[in-house]
């Protein structure tokens, strides 16, 4: 089968899959906006100040609050059919427009912190497993189960304490120099001092994840057969665990990076409120704060459609890795 | 694995015998000294308990778990956690909450308060052996009803199979996909934070894992001889499902229950953190939160409850794997 057909059937196989979850996510989304004390007529009640039984009661009739739940759920559906998630009276603008400006900051975020995870996950799991059994071995999976055990928010302020107040190297909130009029290279360079900290707090748990499966992955490929016959014929020993095993390992962890993107998203939302970091988590916890469920589940529902697509995506990728997965299916 | 299976198979029929003769003894009073043909019998599965026999292999698991250093010193740590928990009452009677001495004491400052006070003069060393009380309750609390949600939930779909299985798994994925940590915000923002409350929220995100592991074992373990055999003796769904395939669906069950604990606390303590908390209740979260504003000053009423998490969910995990060494060498170590 060619490759093209290989990914045209994952594509076509995923879609199937991704439809009715999404359509269930949306109904138990609008379930739980209608189980959160007070609706919109009530928020904007309280917004204005003052309203009286009857005001409220137009406000409600106006937003179709008075209909039966079914109508209600309908409305709903077609709301977001036509990419509304409703308005927020806090910030005086339309849901999907907050969200939109504080995704890329969130995106950024998990990416940097992804790729620290994998690549020094990868560095550590490689590590281990080629000196398993040894001191290196131990310490190491020691390091990394403490890592896995540390909560990202405390890290993260134990990281502002040394880098920020001790040392002073690096800021302690924000994403950029507030005021500066850096362009280019420096504009990137003093968003990326922004970023370390965050990211690595973000990262350290899944690090430890990555390293643990590299090295179960590792010591699985290095028992077979064609490891034997690579070392036989005389591969070095850097280019047999770079290119004979380290490759083969890859594809547990690939799977693991797409099931973990909506952890990582959860981790975010401690993250980016310890370094108060403009983002989706940031946001959702103002939300909270205010009690502004409309922003709180648009931002439930829109990070479920991201796991949804990165999902998909690590589906696709893997069909394009390893030429057996897709097409037996 | 296989053949320690074999062994509890051995040890089984060696134990049924002993019922199958006294029943066999006592029809035929009369000295018999024809051959005993205790396999013509069927012995009386009613009769001959099942989980008698299927505890008995654990022996070699317990030996296993019990050299590994790691594990024990997982054990004892959190049994010094639970101890304190248990005795924060007795120690310190007084409510944790109340301010006892001239704020931010240090560490090693005065004897009395040896973890020193916080901004509001409150002993943190009170506070952090209550705390404790308040993470296990909610990481053990949320566990079990997680545990049985999802037991109940992924061995129906894994036993019964076809449509059912379909439509549980369709709304195992739906939870699988939503992030977990951002709806259990929701949901506890929603409900107003009790212990309750996080509890049972944190129960909500946390079933569908265990229910996809339990259906894959389910899945596994139907097919397997003793279930037909379970089965033609005529035994009902629910015996066959709670006494023939769950306990040999536990193992995995087991380690996922200690790690499920220990991400329960990180839950609990990061909710606590954000202010969605118990707000009556001192917990190692919401110390941790109030010790964040005046981290540059006294950085040890932010570190000194972390440390607490850090070293509880350590042990947590450390039982784990040890649990996980011992219960199942080739289940595998992804999370």
């Amino acid at each position: 089968m060619s490759a093209y057909g290989r990914l045209g059937r994952t594509i076509r196989k995923t879609i199937l899959q991704a439809v009715p979850t999404m359509l269930g996510i949306v109904v138990l989304n609008f379930f739980l906006l209608k189980l959160a004390p007070g609706d919109a007529a009530d928020v904007m009640a309280a917004e204005s100040g003052s309203a009286t039984v009857e005001t409220m009661a137009a406000l409600r009739e106006r937003f179709g609050l008075d209909n039966p739940i079914l109508v209600q759920l309908a409305n709903y559906l077609n709301n977001l059919a036509h990419f509304s998630l409703g308005f927020s009276p806090r910030y005086g603008m339309p849901v999907a427009d907050l969200i939109g400006q504080r995704l890329p900051g969130t995106l950024m975020l998990m990416l940097a912190a992804l790729a620290i995870a994998i690549i020094v996950g990868l560095l550590l799991g490689s590590l281990m497993a080629t000196f398993s059994g040894r001191v290196a071995d131990r310490l190491i999976s020691i390091v990394s189960l403490l890592f896995y055990s540390i909560p990202g928010f405390w890290i993260g302020l134990m990281l502002i304490l040394l880098f920020s107040v001790k040392l002073g190297w690096l800021p302690s909130g924000g994403d950029s120099t507030i005021g500066s009029r850096l362009t280019g290279l420096p504009a990137v360079l003093d968003r990326a001092r922004y970023m370390v900290l965050p990211a690595t707090s973000l990262a350290l748990f899944y690090l430890a994840i990555y390293a643990r499966l590299t090295r179960a992955a590792m010591l699985e490929v290095k028992s077979q057969d064609f490891v034997r016959t690579a070392r036989a014929k005389g591969v070095a020993p850097f280019f047999l665990i770079t290119r004979h095993i380290l490759r083969n390992a890859l594809i547990p962890i690939t799977t693991m990076a797409g099931m973990h993107f909506g952890g990582m998203l959860g981790g975010a939302v401690v993250v980016e409120t310890v370094y108060s970091w403009p983002g989706l988590g940031r946001l959702a916890f103002e939300a909270v704060m205010a009690r502004d469920f409309s922003v709180l589940l648009g931002i439930l529902l829109l990070s479920s459609f991201m796991v949804i697509v990165a999902n998909a995506a690590v589906d696709l990728l893997q069909a394009w890795i390893d030429p057996r997965i897709g097409a037996s299916r | 694995m296989n053949s320690h299976k074999l062994g509890t198979y051995a040890a089984e029929t060696i134990d049924l015998a002993p019922p199958a003769r006294a029943e066999s003894a006592r029809p035929a009073t009369q000295p018999t000294a024809q051959p005993r043909w205790t396999h013509i019998h069927a012995p009386d599965v009613r009769a001959s308990a099942v989980h008698g026999t299927a505890w008995r292999g654990l022996r070699r698991e317990f030996k296993v778990f019990l050299s590994n250093p790691n594990a024990l010193f997982g054990v004892a740590f959190l049994l010094v956690v639970a101890l304190s928990a248990l005795l924060a009452p007795l120690i310190y009677p007084g409510d944790p909450m109340e301010m006892v001495a001239r704020p931010f004491l240090w560490p090693g400052q005065d004897v009395a308060y040896p973890l020193g006070t916080d901004s509001m003069g409150r002993d943190v060393l009170a506070g952090i052996l209550h705390g404790a009380r308040i993470s296990l309750t909610v990481g053990i609390a949320a566990t079990l009803l997680g545990l049985s949600a999802g037991i109940l939930i992924g061995a129906t779909a894994g036993y019964f199979g076809g449509l059912v299985d379909d439509i549980l798994v369709k709304f195992v994925e739906i939870f699988q996909t939503i992030p977990s940590f951002v709806l259990l915000v929701v949901l506890v923002a929603i409900a107003q934070p009790t212990t309750g409350t996080v509890t049972v929220a944190i129960a909500i995100v946390s079933w569908p894992t265990v229910a996809r592991l339990t259906r894959a074992e389910f899945r596994a373990i139907r097919e397997k001889d003793y279930v037909l055999a379970a089965r033609s003796l005529g035994f009902g769904h629910a015996r066959i499902i709670f006494r023939e395939i769950l306990p040999n669906a536990l193992p995995p069950l087991i380690v996922t229950s200690s790690v499920m604990v220990a991400s329960a606390i990180l839950m609990e303590s990061a909710l606590s953190f954000m202010g969605l908390g118990d707000p009556n209740r001192v917990s190692w979260g919401s110390m941790i939160g109030a010790g964040r504003d005046v981290i540059r000053t006294a950085w040890y009423l932010t570190a000194l409850p972390g440390l607490a998490i850090v070293f509880t969910v350590l042990a947590l995990n450390l039982i784990g794997d040890g649990l996980n060494d011992a219960l199942n060498p080739r289940f595998s170590e992804e999370r």
